[in-house]
């Protein structure tokens, strides 16, 4: 069981926790909402949870809860440019389907 | 798929409901957009890759509307359709424009805000900075993903009602929401994080393109407070550029250059400006349309040398400004440089001798105001729900109040208050039975109200009839977190009730601001002089109108001689009246008055007489 970051996308994270001066890594998670059932969230870390599970991906600590993980599982998040548009993008091959802008999923 | 940004802990927004905000420098030269992601406040650049977006708005006869670089190059070719600066003119009457003679301009005064005729009809300047925030707008949906919740937009510390209000309107044209008007200088602090610094007071140097603002603002535990603004609204980078072009036109003995030379050569002395920054020298070469060919080399210390007094006229806003705040120099925690003029190495040293310190540089000059608006928009989005949302209080520029009999101001919210803020103060009638009364809103340092800027005037109807001085009118000052005011008068008995809000034609501008603020200084002695003068002389025009009231009424109480003695006096007062010597008028009234005192006594038994006439003693409750 794992969930990465492409090159790109933990490159932009490291600058990111760099300026922001503090934490120990990013969460990745899922929560139950939207209008396809799941929800993805993607947080800073400051403080750990018991239960969460770490993976190291480039050199940034990727924190996932044991719930999440299942909806997870070989996920690799990436860091891409649409336009003048750029912001980080889960590559989950879990999802079945998603609504149009992709915010939300089923699995 | 929509692409996500990282969020604070906990703080992930649902599906659906990012709330987009940014921040937006709507400047005199330059405008910018930020906003805050993945934490960080960062600009948003175009597809070129550019952050900055000239503030220059050309018309075509096609109906497009050009914004930016490309507008910019059109400037030669297409003057009077081609605007820049429109900033200056924000809010502004056409006599309020300065040098529109220097100006490509076809100005159209019609009254209230200057208009500018185009190829495309008459465009005020609201439209035309509309059409720059559109474009913005549009920049950051595009950069975001999504349409924006809102956006704090920064004006001059120095905006008054109306610029902030064309503001505003601009905005709203241009189809964004406005969280909130943010001054300059504040963003600049905000940008800066100083509100994560323990306690201080940090000065804000703002020499922009063409305004400067300088501002003292105080941090405690995270709240800021403006303690004083001051600056000089015809000073930026530009005037630099223009020393610099006049230098070149001596030095290379060109006769009154054509249009197109002037802003070639113009063009050349910014750039030369520029060079200086990282160089010792500069060379400027250009072309004349004559065939005529300028070929000069400008080194730092000359430019340093010409400019100079450009320099000079940031330091005497500087002292004011310390003034104000009532500080020294060496009380000043941190000074921030924004506005890309600072990056002039020279003004950079005078900032320092000035404050005995090296100022802040390490953000870059022109975005800092962007950065800072975009931080703010943040918290007021509502994205930031952790307990470190702070407070922002800004400054009203000049004192607000009313005007009272006589012309005089009284003034009902000190200048350099903080926003936004709530005075009232009570006010009565001046005759017997009067049953309305005027009000005439002004701002300005001064005693009298004609050396005041009137701002508005309304009426409050409905008093009940009393006695002059027996209504309680309680009169209501209101400044929004945005600086606009509103006015509210009440009558406390009754409840009948007038207000107005001010949004005048145009207001002040700040050189109208500063010039006042300079006279209010030079002008104390003569102030309190005058101040002094109309208060006897309204004194003894109220005794006057009293003492005849009373002799219509009551002459009958007096014979012919007491009768001839106190209208000697009355004569006596109001040829006083009509002098220049507040003790003499003071004077008078004291023997109107002693002249009048037996009479007085007779009409105070009189009046008890008919009072008790009829009744019993024993029904006269003591």
């Amino acid at each position: 069981m794992s969930v990465t970051l492409s090159t790109n996308a933990a490159k932009h994270v490291s600058e990111f926790m760099a300026k922001r001066g503090k934490g120990v890594g990013i969460r990745l998670g899922v929560k139950t909402s939207g209008c396809s059932g799941m929800a993805y969230r993607l947080e800073f870390v400051d403080e750990m949870h018991d239960e969460d599970l770490i993976f190291e991906s480039h050199g940034v600590k990727v924190i996932v809860d044991p719930q999440s993980l299942a909806y997870l599982d070989g996920t690799e998040l990436d860091f891409v440019r649409e336009g003048l548009n750029e912001g980080f993008k889960f590559n989950n091959p879990n999802v079945k389907d998603a609504c149009g802008c992709g915010e939300s999923f089923n699995v | 798929m929509a692409l996500l940004q990282i969020a604070e802990p906990g703080q992930s927004a649902e599906p659906h409901k990012h709330r987009l905000a940014v921040g937006i420098d709507l400047g005199t030269t330059n405008s910018l957009v930020a906003t805050v992601r993945n934490g960080i406040a960062v600009c948003l650049a175009d597809e070129a890759g550019r952050s900055m977006l000239p503030s220059i708005v050309r018309y075509h006869a096609d109906g497009r509307v050009e914004v930016g670089h490309t507008a910019a190059a059109a400037h030669a070719t297409d003057p009077k359709n081609t605007i820049m600066s429109v900033k200056r003119f924000m809010g502004r009457g056409l006599k309020d424009v300065s040098h529109v003679e220097s100006t490509p301009y076809d100005f159209v005064d019609a009254g209230g805000m200057v208009r500018l005729r185009t190829v495309q009809g008459v465009k005020t300047p609201v439209e035309i900075s509309a059409e720059i925030l559109k474009v913005l707008g549009a920049r950051a949906e595009a950069s975001l993903g999504g349409p924006l919740t809102g956006a704090v937009i920064t004006v001059p510390a120095y905006f008054d009602d109306a610029q902030r209000q064309a503001t505003k309107d601009a905005a709203k044209l241009a189809g964004l929401n406005v969280l909130r008007l943010l001054n300059e200088p504040t963003a600049a602090a905000v940008a800066y994080g100083l509100d994560n610094a323990s306690e201080g007071v940090y000065a804000i140097y703002d020499l922009g393109g063409g305004t400067f603002d300088l501002s003292i603002l105080k941090l405690s535990r995270g709240i800021f407070e403006v303690l004083a603004t001051n600056g000089d609204a015809a000073l930026g980078g530009d005037d630099f550029d223009h020393r610099l072009f006049c230098w070149v036109l001596d030095k290379a003995a060109i006769e009154p250059p054509t249009s197109d030379d002037s802003r070639r050569l113009l063009m050349k002395a910014r750039e030369a400006k520029e060079l200086l920054t990282a160089s010792e020298e500069a060379p400027i070469r250009a072309k004349l349309s004559s065939g005529e060919e300028v070929n000069l080399v400008v080194t730092r210390e000359e430019f340093a040398a010409m400019t100079q007094h450009l320099i000079a006229k940031t330091m005497t806003p500087m002292r004011k400004v310390l003034r104000d705040a009532d500080l020294d120099p060496e009380d000043i925690k941190g000074v921030v440089m924004v506005g890309g003029a600072t990056r002039m190495p020279h003004v950079q040293r005078a900032v320092a001798e000035f404050f005995g310190q090296e100022p802040l540089t390490n953000l870059d000059p022109d975005k800092v105001v962007a950065l800072g608006a975009a931080i703010q928009a943040n918290v007021l989005a509502g994205n930031r729900k952790d307990d470190d949302e702070w407070l922002l209080l800004d400054v009203i520029p000049l004192s607000l109040g009313l005007e009272t009999m006589g012309g005089l101001t009284e003034k009902v919210v000190p200048r350099n208050s903080t926003l936004p803020i709530a005075r009232a103060q009570e006010f009565t009638t001046f005759k017997d039975g009067q049953t309305a009364m005027a009000f005439h809103v002004v701002q300005g340092e001064r005693e009298l109200v004609k050396d005041c800027r009137s701002l508005a005037r309304f009426e409050l109807r409905g008093i009940p009839p009393m006695v002059a001085g027996a209504a309680r009118i309680r009169v209501a000052f209101q400044v929004d977190a945005d600086g606009l005011l509103s006015v509210s008068a009440r009558e406390m008995s009754s409840g009948v009730e007038a207000s107005v809000l001010v949004k005048p034609s145009y207001g002040l501008t700040d050189d109208e601001i500063a010039g006042m603020l300079k006279e209010g200084v030079e002008h104390v002695g003569d102030d309190m002089h005058a101040r002094a003068l109309r208060e006897q002389q309204v004194e003894a025009e109220r005794v006057i109108e009293a003492t005849t009231h009373a002799l219509e009424q009551d002459g009958a109480l007096l014979d012919a001689d007491e009768r001839a003695a106190i209208e000697a006096a009355i004569a006596a007062l109001k040829q006083l009246v009509t002098g220049d010597d507040p003790r003499a008028v003071k004077k008078g009234i004291e023997a109107l008055a002693r002249a009048t005192d037996e009479f007085a006594a007779r009409r105070m038994d009189n009046s008890i007489r008919s009072a008790l006439a009829g009744h019993k003693v024993d029904e006269i409750q003591v």
